[in-house]
């Protein structure tokens, strides 16, 4: 490698039950664009993280130089001293600070800790000439747009005299215009010298910018291409981001598939931070008895928006569309009338809106359904015990008693409870959002177990995932969401991954980008 | 071995309080050389604390939905108190029909801050805040600033009478009713524990090991035959006692053994999770603080009763009693953990610790001083545990 700026060798890191890099090795060479892509789950955050220092030194196996001297960050304040600064998909500003106050937020320009007003709004207005953002440095955050506040934190990393700058998902908020602006600047940048890593689902701009682009798939790497040494070009990217064979990772299942069940017809959401934004964009979806339906898609298209929608309009704004089950309209207007109408939903964030963790197994379980296990509103007990063993043997929850705390299980343990607790009572139709999210491999087919089993009891399952051969494994139909609409329909014989993945990327390249 | 530890690791912020208010009361026997069991003192440890249970109670269900307080109950004590005064004594209305009034505004009061914190989502503090603020101007403006008494001797009843001794007569020297109940209620949670072993047994639960569940129960039946003994002594049961323990039972049942009391739990213990199950929160929200409401009345007017008189300054501080009494408890600053049983336990470590260093002579700017520290110590030892224990 000549020159090269950052050099991560041998990186490995683990979270208990799960690997999330393996032997990852990543070099960047000065004053280049390189693009780190990969599918969701592939370890490029995690590599970041790593190189950031919010995991810090001790915390993964393997080196990390930079400027050809060993590091070892302990926190990100350290990276930022050797000008490593990463921008996070979600962005880091305060709200109701001003501009050139989030520009130099932990770097304030003060004397004895008394900021210099004049100082921090000139200075704050020279970096905002140099990334082009025409505005006044004291407008608050909240009043200027996306697309100007990753302005904002470019410019807030320039601030911290930035060698290296990282950007995750820079455009995946931001529409066709901005996101063009940004990559230019990126480009402009690269002219004057700075690097930066680029990481990106939109592998058109990748191949837009990018000089090196270095493929991540399951935690390890899997290939680097160089501009002018390699192809470079849309198909030969996803190829290598999810060239893997199918290995016999899910379990068989005969499909008996039946008479359509539920339907969504015309079904419109929007965001309730943004009344103006469409999450959801006249989606038209059926299930049939037994079958298995898989909504793929990319993070922030928009596939739990529409799940939650549905589900008795938990998140939205302005919903509309009908909904019918077995041929007739039903009407969910809270979370209370869809479960007794037998529709179920499983959140793709179980600990934060799936689980009571402090909690014990059992009142988990029966927290949805206690009106079945109750008289007069007065509990009965021996019922509930007796429910929640039942759910434990049959879905394999381990645990040594169902009054184990669900805080002090694994991921895929916990997962079992949301199950059983879904389940209990007694649904139709199920929604998993993500079911097998961030659990190891064996809990993950004991999950895909359920849901056959489920199936085959004649349950229709929406399959919501970001992990394509999950979704091609297990579906029996497939839906592709992008940008809040359906943008293609797959039969199981029908659907491969570099199908799925040209048909979302097609869509984010024509007309608005990504919204979330 | 394991399920021993399990089952101590899971209660042992209880275990903790209980063990630590036997100990604070043996310490202070022997500091207070034997005054603080005397019977007249265990009868007047329950006469004066009558308060401090009945609105821990209530405070416990509002911070089992997440950690949400009442800053008002004491103005609102007060404000109760002033009204059953401006109704019995002023009005000379009728006493059962002027209690039903005072606690029917309690449930409008309850019904006026719950809609503010559980429709329109003001922070329980802020709209709590205002009713500290506004309930005490209500009282003292509605007083005039002076204190309205004496209530009739029937109203007086409510909190400083006794059950008559009907079975014992005029002339025996100890509360014969008395030993009875304590014997019917040292019966009756026998029966219910050992019941309770029993179906637990069944389901094929693990459950505490022999030692402990004995231990516990006789731990539990000599505090009753000495309460009872001690109360016998003296003059028999308080009335304001039973109304007390009608409270803790029917609570106890509410919020262990019923649909509405489990929500209040899963509520507190992951809101979004509650709603996604079903669980209407606001409405469970709004339930709390209306129960709150009344229970306060019901607290104002065991006050004012106690008291014999309406005041202005009635229930003063009342809220940080009972806030306290939670916390120490072992109610979770958070939400979703905490029992009626745990408020009921640090109200009492909370009197006695008043109760024994005012017999010694201590100062009250000391008093403060050391329950303020009894409080975060408490508090930071079960957050302390916790850590440990994940």
């Amino acid at each position: 490698m000549d020159d090269a700026i950052l050099e991560m060798r041998h990186i490995t890191k683990t979270f208990p039950g799960v690997k999330a890099l393996d032997d990852v090795n990543f070099s960047v060479k000065r004053g280049e664009i390189h693009a780190l892509v990969g599918e969701n789950g592939a370890g490029k955050s995690t590599l970041m993280n790593v190189l950031s220092g919010i995991y810090p030194h001790g915390a993964y196996e393997g080196q990390l130089f930079v400027d050809g001297k060993e590091c070892s960050f302990r926190e990100i304040r350290d990276s930022e001293k050797r000008g490593i600064v990463i921008i996070h998909q979600e962005l880091a500003l305060i709200p109701y600070l001003s501009i050139g106050e989030n520009i130099f937020l932990r770097n304030e320009r003060a004397k004895n800790y008394v900021i210099e007003w004049e100082d921090t709004y000139r200075e704050a207005a020279k970096l905002l000439g140099i990334v082009g953002l025409e505005e006044n440095p004291r407008v608050a955050i909240k009043d200027i747009g996306v697309g100007k506040q990753q302005l904002v934190e470019i410019a807030k990393a320039l601030s911290k005299n930035v060698k290296l700058l990282i950007l995750d998902e820079p455009t995946a908020s931001l529409n066709e215009d901005d996101s063009e602006n940004l990559l230019k600047l990126l480009v402009e940048f690269k002219a004057k010298g700075m690097t930066s890593i680029l990481i990106s689902h939109k592998i058109k701009e990748v191949v837009e910018v990018a000089d090196t682009i270095t493929i991540l798939r399951d935690g390890a790497t899997i290939e680097t291409l160089y501009r002018g040494k390699d192809e470079i070009s849309e198909d030969r990217i996803i190829k290598g981001m999810v060239g893997r064979e199918l290995v016999d990772r899910f379990p068989k299942r005969e499909s008996s598939i039946g008479e359509v069940v539920f339907e969504v017809r015309d079904w419109n959401s929007y965001n309730p931070l943004n009344p103006d934004r469409k999450l959801v964009d006249n989606v038209n979806i059926q299930v049939r008895r037994g079958e298995v339906v898989g909504l793929a898609g990319l993070m922030g298209a928009g596939r739990t928006e529409l799940a939650m929608s549905i589900f008795g309009r938990s998140y939205g704004l302005r919903i509309s569309g009908r909904v019918f089950k077995d041929g007739k309209e039903i009407f969910l207007h809270s979370v209370r009338s869809a479960i007794e109408q037998g529709i179920s939903y499983t959140t793709e964030d179980r600990k934060s809106a799936g689980l009571n963790l402090i909690a014990d197994i059992k009142e988990n379980i029966t927290i949805a359904g206690l009106k079945k296990i109750s008289r007069n509103l007065v509990i009965n007990r021996d019922k509930e015990v007796a429910v929640a063993e039942t759910y434990r043997k049959k879905l394999r929850i381990r645990s040594p008693s169902i009054l184990q705390k669900a805080g002090n299980l694994s991921g895929g343990n916990q997962q079992k409870v949301v199950l059983s607790k879904w389940i209990f009572t007694d649904p139709e139709v199920l929604i998993l959002d993500e079911p097998t999210r961030g659990i190891d491999v064996g809990a993950k087919y004991e999950i895909y177990t359920i849901i056959n089993q489920l199936a085959s009891e004649g349950k229709s399952v929406i399959f919501i995932s970001s992990e394509l051969p999950e979704i091609l494994g297990m579906s029996d139909r497939i839906y592709v969401m992008a940008s809040g609409k359906i943008v293609g329909e797959f039969t199981r014989d029908e659907a491969s991954q570099e199908g799925i993945m040209k048909c979302i990327m097609r869509s984010a390249g024509e007309g608005k980008h990504g919204q979330r | 071995m394991d399920s021993a530890k399990f089952i101590f690791k899971n209660n042992i912020r209880q275990y903790a309080m209980l063990i630590a208010l036997v100990v604070i009361m043996i310490f202070f026997q022997i500091a207070t050389k034997g005054v603080l069991l005397v019977p007249m003192n265990v009868t007047n440890l329950v006469l004066q604390n009558a308060y401090v249970f009945i609105l821990a109670i209530g405070m416990t269900l509002c911070i089992l939905t997440g950690g949400n307080i009442d800053l008002s109950v004491g103005s609102v004590v007060g404000f109760i108190g002033a009204l059953a005064g401006t109704f019995i004594v002023i009005m000379k209305m009728d006493m059962a029909l002027g209690i039903a009034l005072a606690l029917l505004v309690g449930l409008a009061i309850g019904v006026w801050q719950g809609f503010w914190i559980a429709f329109t989502r003001i922070p329980a503090f802020i709209v709590t805040l205002a009713g500290m603020l506004l309930f005490r101007g209500l009282t003292v403006s509605m007083l005039k600033g002076l204190t309205v008494g004496p209530f009739p001797e029937s109203f007086q009843m409510i909190s400083s009478g006794f059950v008559p001794d009907f079975m014992g007569g005029e002339d025996a020297t100890i509360n014969v009713t008395t030993l009875a109940a304590g014997l019917v209620v040292a019966v009756l949670f026998i029966l219910s524990k050992l019941r309770q072993r029993v179906a637990r047994r069944k389901n094929g639960l693990e459950d505490m090991p022999a030692l402990l569940f004995y231990g516990q129960i006789l731990l539990v039946i000599v505090v009753i035959a000495l309460g009872s003994y001690s109360l016998a002594l003296y003059r028999g049961i308080p009335i304001i006692f039973i109304i007390i323990g009608v409270l803790i039972l029917a609570y106890t049942f509410f919020t262990q053994r019923t649909v509405p009391g489990r929500y209040l739990y899963a509520m507190g213990g992951n809101e979004k999770a509650a709603k996604l199950s079903g669980i209407d929160t606001n409405k469970v929200l709004f339930f709390a603080y209306v129960n709150m409401g009344v229970l306060s009345a019901v607290a104002g007017i065991s006050v004012a009763s106690r008291l014999n008189a309406a005041s202005p300054l009635a229930g003063l501080n009342f809220e940080l009693d009972a806030i306290a009494s939670c916390f120490i408890g072992g109610a979770s600053a958070s939400g979703g953990i905490g029992t009626v049983i745990g408020a009921i336990i640090g109200g009492l470590v909370m009197g006695v610790l008043n109760n024994g260093m005012s017999i010694m002579g201590v100062g009250s700017d000391i008093q403060q001083v050391i329950k303020g520290l009894v409080l975060l110590l408490a508090v930071g030892f079960d957050i302390m545990s916790k850590k440990k224990g994940s």
